[in-house]
């Protein structure tokens, strides 16, 4: 025995490396939470590998400033034009974004809903891949010390990246949603269908258990449900590229990612997630039965602030004229606090409502829109100006909104109504302008 | 293609410095996780793999060659996020398998070297899949195609890797 032991004394050694691999494989399946068992030999490769990984990131970030910042500045001035038109365009739509949000807010807030917000994120440097075809996850440069846990989400500006599976001190692994042992709760943004986003062998995304009630078309966008605990409801996870029926009632849906998973450069950790109830005094303070009446009852009209050894100092004055109303701070999108002055009232409101399709109350008005009107002719002897230091800031940033629609146009600069123009005539009463 | 049958007095056996033989695996391993950060399609390459297959055909010892293989296997599965032993196992049959060639074979020159790492390839790619399906139930998918492809590209790549290792090789 002993001497046919020396003669394959290599197949031995062969047979029971193998056992002794394919015995602790088993026993790490087998076990289904994170097994410590193999924790130590992961914590060594990386503790060796990583280092070399950061300091060839850092390299070549610094180079890439280098270049960017001081030697390849060709066509910065024109870009810088483009940036500023597009901030501009942006203004425009997020006043818009900010009146549903603020209308959304509180009927949530009525209804008792609660959101989730993302209070705190950690930004990292992706620095290395797994190094194998069959495995999707990377590793980024920020780890138990710079607060992360596992089970993290991980975002970008694009969409949703994965999940933190791994913390290490230094570094952590992040399982990217194309993986196959991947799975994300999504909804589809049109017909609200829940399923599960998961990875497949060849590296594409598909969305299972969608119920095929309804039906689904390339290009409906995927959302995060919230379902899963890990993800924050709402966030973009990618597009509908194919429909195809699954098994039993359910559809099998490829989705392409909204975040280029293969190109991953930097991504945001959540690290704090707060669930909250939208407070009603977010979206403004509960208008009284007596300023709705006072709105709609006709008020005697101010004489005119006219100065005759200052002429046309009057629109620049009503401009500046600073509102305690909080409402249209949002729906200029400033972020002033409710309460903080607010002018140049009618021009923000011209910019928001005109492109503004927002839900309607009975009277047929925005509801952001008269709550302007009754602040002005409920309070016909508004302060004197006294302009904070914000609020030129405030004025000359909404100067330079380009041009708004007609309703604006007509009325450059004169942005606080006078009581004349705050009096809902007849027209005023069906809505907004349009 | 010179694959040449060698009597035992022709063969050399090699050996490499300890700062060597540990360095080389752990930048091969380091190489590989950073690089497709950048170049995605350069996950076809496995280095790891093909340090395994030339420490095996250069040191021409089984037992080492399957502790190599075992070793650099168990260290590339702990870059991902599969349980540890999937390359670790098929590592270690290609370092068995290679080192008992290199006693055999003449594995010095470029063709032999081609060859030896395109038909290792295959073995090595075809022990993961049945790890992968049998053991830890991952959905992989066999295609001769992408495994030819990927095969075709290491031996080209194991070619000129090999040539700048052996400047590494200290004879025994």
């Amino acid at each position: 025995m002993e001497n046919l032991i020396t003669r394959y004394r290599n197949v031995t050694i062969l047979v029971v490396v193998l056992f002794a691999q394919v015995l602790g494989l088993a026993i790490q399946v087998k076990r289904t939470s994170e097994n410590e068992s193999t924790r130590l030999i992961r914590v060594w490769t990386n503790d060796a590998i990583s280092p070399l990984e950061k300091g060839t990131v850092l390299l070549h970030m610094s180079v890439r400033d280098l270049w960017n910042n001081y030697v390849n500045l060709r066509g910065v001035r024109q870009e810088n034009k483009q940036l500023r038109e597009q901030i501009q365009q942006l203004r425009i739509e997020q006043a818009r974004l900010n009146e549903d949000a603020t209308q959304a807010h509180r009927l949530q807030s009525l209804l008792g809903f609660k959101e989730q917000y993302i209070s705190r994120t950690v930004a990292a440097q992706v620095i290395g891949t797994s190094g194998s075809e069959q495995s999707r996850s990377v590793y980024i440069d920020k780890g138990s010390r710079d607060g992360l846990k596992q089970d993290m989400a991980v975002i970008t500006g694009d969409g949703v990246v994965g999940k933190v599976l791994r913390v290490f001190s230094g570094t952590s692994q992040v399982l990217l949603i194309d993986d196959q042992t991947s799975g994300v709760g999504a909804i589809l943004e049109k017909s609200r269908l829940q399923g599960v986003l998961r990875g497949t062998a060849n590296g594409d995304v598909v969305l299972e258990k969608v119920m095929s009630d309804e039906p689904v078309q390339p290009g409906d966008r995927v959302l995060t449900s919230g379902g899963d605990q890990i993800f924050p409801k709402g966030l973009p996870v990618g597009t509908v590229t194919r429909v195809s029926p699954g098994a039993e009632l359910f559809y099998k849906i490829d989705v392409k990612p909204s975040a280029d998973l293969g190109r991953l450069e930097e991504v945001l950790v959540v690290t704090e997630v707060e669930d909250r109830a939208p407070s009603v005094a977010d979206s403004g303070p509960p208008m009284r039965a007596a300023d709705i009446l006072a709105a709609r009852l006709p008020t005697v009209p101010d004489k005119p602030a006219t100065d005759p050894a200052k002429p046309g100092t009057n629109a620049p004055t009503a401009a500046a004229t600073p509102s305690t109303s909080p409402a249209p701070s949002h729906v200029a999108g400033t972020t002033s606090a409710p309460g903080a002055p607010t002018p140049s009232l009618s021009t923000t409101h011209a910019a928001g409502t005109t492109s503004a399709p927002g839900p309607q109350n009975s009277a047929g008005n925005n509801p952001a829109y008269p709550t302007a009107q009754l602040k002005s002719s409920g309070n016909p002897n508004p302060p004197k100006p006294v302009k904070p230091a914000g609020t030129q800031t405030d004025l000359s940033t909404t100067s330079s909104v380009p041009k708004p629609p007609k309703t604006a146009t007509s009325q450059p600069e004169t942005a606080m109504p006078s009581p004349e123009e705050a009096q809902p005539t007849p027209a005023q009463e069906q809505g907004p302008p349009q | 293609v010179p694959i040449t049958y060698t009597s035992n007095e022709q063969i050399e056996v090699y050996r490499f410095s300890l700062p060597a033989a540990i360095i080389i695996p752990l930048l091969a391993l380091a190489i590989q996780a950073f690089v497709p950060r950048w170049l995605p399609f350069f996950n076809i390459v496995d280095l790891p793999f093909l340090v395994v297959v030339f420490f095996a055909l250069a040191r021409r010892s089984q037992v080492a060659g399957l502790l190599t293989g075992s070793a650099i296997g168990l260290l590339q599965d702990s870059l991902t996020n599969y349980p540890l032993g999937l390359y670790g196992i098929s590592n270690t049959v290609v370092g068995y398998g290679a080192s008992s060639l290199g006693v055999k074979l003449d594995v010095e020159n470029a063709g032999s070297r081609f060859l030896v790492t395109l038909f290792f390839y295959v073995v090595h790619e075809f022990i993961y899949f049945l790890i992968a399906r049998g053991l830890v139930r991952l959905d992989l998918h066999w295609s001769w195609w992408h495994e030819l492809g990927s095969a075709l590209a290491n031996a080209l790549v194991a070619v000129a890797l090999f040539a700048f290792l052996d400047r590494f090789k200290q004879r025994a």
